[in-house]
């Protein structure tokens, strides 16, 4: 082992050595291989695991992707928000409910933020929230199965971006609208902006218990653009604050108009308060539409529910709910610190960050220091809440995330840097270029009370890559980067692309959640409607145009694996149980000219997939996740005859197993 | 002077693997299919003529059979209904070989390692390697606990 990474070491140095005898480069984006030890550090040799899961939003593919640190090995895509043809997620019966809104099937989102679920302020491993932007959605991933268990539509919201971001011990996870609208919905003249255009603040409920989530209670607030969110923790439990720009109200050309005003607003939300006023029954009922759905690992299916009506709180109705925090320059991130104290938001039109201090805020509102009142929610003076101000130095700050050792580190969109600065004092302390252009950055557990081991790496997202990697035609991949944050100077290791645009990402440490994975569902809890447990009991019936194959796989070969007696115009529904009992012992299955996609079922599940074959003939049907030595013997055929056939259902396997 | 980099580059590489001497050998192989072991194994038709002394590799080192235990028996057969049916009928020769009179060419511990333990048993026991031979298919491992896999012995020791 530390042979190996001595030679690792030596053929790096050496292709240092001969990259710059060759004269080859310009110098840019030399950090990557500037300092020693970087390769060293980012190496897994083949077989040992890597030391933490990193899970980053998709962006605008709708999903999640897993990599392993400091490897930045791709492990997984999870599909959440969109469909995906490699899993048949969306496109079998049983998970084509997961995507059902009051908009219909929605086959796509944008995926912005991951978040992991929080007891005592910590990452308890349970689960990942991540939330869809266009038609807003939150999702729950179960980090048993790595599958998406969950998702619930955010009603009387649009453009939902300041989301999940739950609360302490996952109370609630809480959702923001990015785009004012009328709430409930009319129809207007969009000149009429300032007029019939609101925002909300969604708390949803059921964060830690599966199949519950809901929408506890909304808050109505102004129309302004709600933009990010972060939870209180510590002292600040309690609390969710949501950023928010264009204050000025303005419906047209926002990249000009929404920027006029010096201060816009983080609004402090004190949920418990929320809470009083909710049992005190001081909401009102209004009526919306949303739908829930969830995936039963049981019954291997989702449930699409549609539910309808909201408790709304006013804040003018409702004193104490809600409070302005006047903060400089359109601010987007909003983060608080691992103590729970500081209230960090970054003015994206800024140099300078603002530092809020908790218990300022506090005091500022038991002694009223209020500038004004908007819609019954107190503007806060600025004076009386600033803890302080880091003047960076960069342009276009973001989004802050902290070690456990007392430093935050803060990306800066438009000078492409993050910088380091000390919570105690707001020096900045180092800085570094990211390539190019950071969003969001993540340290593990960096959003948390406890970052692990200190903070040892950070993730820098980044949205532009040009000349980083081969070049691919017009698009070209985002990317991440790993930095070693565990000395005084933040070093780069190592540059990996993404799958779409890697919006945020949260790390936890593999040992929190590798031992409780799910290697496969035993087929005596297997719950499915049309399970089919036993080759004996494998069976095709027809009900009327429809025809229901209860069919099995085990390596290597289908049960039935001949089908006759279907007839053009059919609808074929393959109901396919997987016996193996074995981890990682997939199967698929793919018939020809089948208008979705494949199913892959995964030992002891039962997957289903609708077939409506459109000509009589011969059709092929195999599995299409290479399962053994016999994997291209896995196949069978379906007979299709003319609708006015007389051919009789009939199925068999080898000499055993022939039906009617 | 790209060729002469690519050279020495070569020269850097043969130099650092010859100083490592191979590498990997130093470190036992994790997977599941390790080569067979170096000494001379047993011949399929050597093992079976052997069969009594052939207990497998795997979890189980002696089973006390007893006398037959319907009740574990009945437990057996629905486990085996379950999870092995699929390839093995009880009397006839499936897609696997049938159970029926196993116990009268293998020893208890045999059975039970194979379905326990079915990859390294298709890799490196003897009889296991034949079967494979035989057969073109590693049995499947269906995930039954030790408990599961002596009530399946128990029903096979019906099967006569």
């Amino acid at each position: 082992m530390k042979s190996m990474k001595l030679i690792l070491m030596s053929l790096t140095l050496g292709s240092v050595f001969l990259f710059s005898g060759c004269g080859n480069g310009d110098g840019k984006g030399t950090g990557a291989i500037g300092s020693s030890g970087a390769a060293e550090k980012v190496y897994v040799a083949p077989g040992e695991l890597d030391e933490y899961y990193q899970f980053f939003s998709g962006g605008f593919s709708g999903q999640v992707t897993v990599h392993g640190l400091p490897s930045g090995r791709l492990l997984k895509t999870i599909p959440v928000f969109a469909t995906d043809g490699e899993k048949g997620y969306g496109f079998n019966e049983e998970t084509k409910p997961m995507l059902m809104t009051t908009f219909g099937f929605v086959p796509w989102d944008d995926a912005h933020h991951p978040k992991l679920s929080q007891t005592n302020g910590e990452h308890d491993g349970n689960f990942l929230f991540i939330n869809g932007n266009n038609t807003p959605r939150v999702a729950r991933i179960d980090l048993t199965t790595f599958e998406t268990t969950e998702i619930i539509q955010i009603p009387n919201t649009a453009g939902l971006h300041g989301s999940p971001y739950p609360t302490q011990n996952s109370e609630y996870l809480v959702a923001g609208t990015r785009f004012s609208v009328p709430i409930p919905q009319e129809d207007v003249s969009i000149d009429t902006y300032k007029e019939n255009f609101k925002g909300t603040f969604t708390f949803i409920s059921g964060g830690q218990e599966p199949g519950k989530m809901d929408i506890a209670f909304q808050i109505l607030v102004p129309g302004y653009d709600y933009d990010l969110a972060t939870s209180g923790k510590g002292p600040s439990h309690g609390w969710t604050f949501f950023t928010s720009y264009n204050v000025e109200q303005e419906n047209t050309l926002k990249e000009k108009y929404a920027s006029q005003y010096d201060k816009d607003y983080i609004a402090a939300v004190n949920w418990k308060k929320a809470e009083e006023y909710i049992a005190q029954g001081k909401f009102k009922e209004w009526p919306a539409e949303y739908y829930h759905n969830f995936y039963n690992d049981k019954t291997h299916t989702a449930t699409a529910t549609k539910k309808s009506g909201v408790k709304v709180l006013i804040p003018a109705e409702c004193p104490g709910l809600v409070y302005y925090l006047p903060t400089p320059k359109s601010p987007h991130g909003v983060d608080v610190n691992p103590t729970g104290e500081l209230i960090v938001g970054s003015g994206k039109l800024s140099a300078d960050l603002t530092v809020h201090s908790f218990a300022k805020m506090l005091a500022a509102i038991e002694a009223e220091s209020f500038d004004q009142e908007i819609d019954g929610i107190p503007v806060l003076n600025f004076e009386a809440i600033v803890a302080g101000t880091v003047a960076s130095g960069g342009l276009g700050p973001l989004h802050t995330e902290f070690d456990g050792r007392g430093n935050a580190y803060t990306s800066f969109f438009i000078s492409s840097e993050i910088v380091k600065w000390s919570t105690e004092t707001f020096e900045v302390l180092d800085r570094i270029p990211s390539y190019y252009s950071i969003g969001h950055l993540s340290i593990p557990g960096g959003g948390s009370m406890k970052p692990w081991e200190n903070g040892k790496y950070m993730i820098s997202m980044n949205k532009i890559t040009k000349d980083r990697y081969l070049p691919t035609g017009p698009e070209l991949a985002h990317s991440a980067q790993l930095y070693d944050i565990s000395g005084d100077k933040m070093e780069l290791l190592l540059d990996f692309p993404t799958m779409g645009e890697p919006h945020y990402a949260q790390g936890i440490l593999a040992s929190k959640i590798i031992d409780r994975q799910v290697k496969f569902f035993p087929l005596e809890e297997n719950e499915h409607t049309y399970k089919t447990l036993n080759e004996k009991d494998t069976r095709v019936e027809r009900d009327g145009n429809e025809v229901h194959i209860y069919a099995t796989m085990i390596r290597s070969h289908f049960a039935p694996d001949n089908i006759e007696g279907v007839k053009v115009g059919d609808k074929v529904y393959f109901h396919v149980t997987n016996l193996e009992q074995d981890w990682d012992v997939p199967h698929g299955l793919a018939i020809m000219g089948a208008q979705n996609a494949e199913l892959l079922i995964m030992p002891g599940q039962t997957e289903t997939l609708l077939w409506e074959p459109l000509t009589p003939g011969i059709f092929p049907f195999y599995c299409s996740d290479f399962c053994s030595a016999l994997h291209q013997e896995m196949q069978g055929y379906v007979r299709v005859s003319p609708a006015d056939s007389d051919v009789k259902l009939s199925w068999k396997l080898g000499d055993e197993g022939s039906g009617n | 002077m790209k060729s002469k980099g690519s050279l020495l580059l070569a020269v850097v590489v043969a130099l650092c693997m010859g100083a490592c001497g191979g590498g990997s050998g130093d470190k036992e192989s994790k997977g599941k299919f390790a080569p067979p072991p170096v000494a001379k194994p047993l011949t399929f038709e050597e093992a079976k003529a052997d069969w009594k002394n052939q207990k497998g590799l795997g979890p189980v080192t002696n089973v006390d059979l007893g006398e037959l235990d319907d009740a574990l028996a009945a437990r057996g057969k629905e486990i085996y209904e379950l999870k092995c049916t699929a390839c093995h009928s009880p009397e006839n020769e499936k897609l696997g070989p049938a159970p029926k009179g196993i116990l009268e060419r293998r020893t208890p511990e045999w059975i039970m390692n194979m379905i326990l333990n079915p990859e390294e048993m298709a890799m490196k026991d003897p009889i296991g390697r034949g079967l494979l031979t035989k057969y073109n298919t590693v049995m499947a491992n269906q995930g039954l606990s030790q408990d599961d896999a002596r009530a399946v012995l128990e029903y096979f020791r019906t099967l006569k």
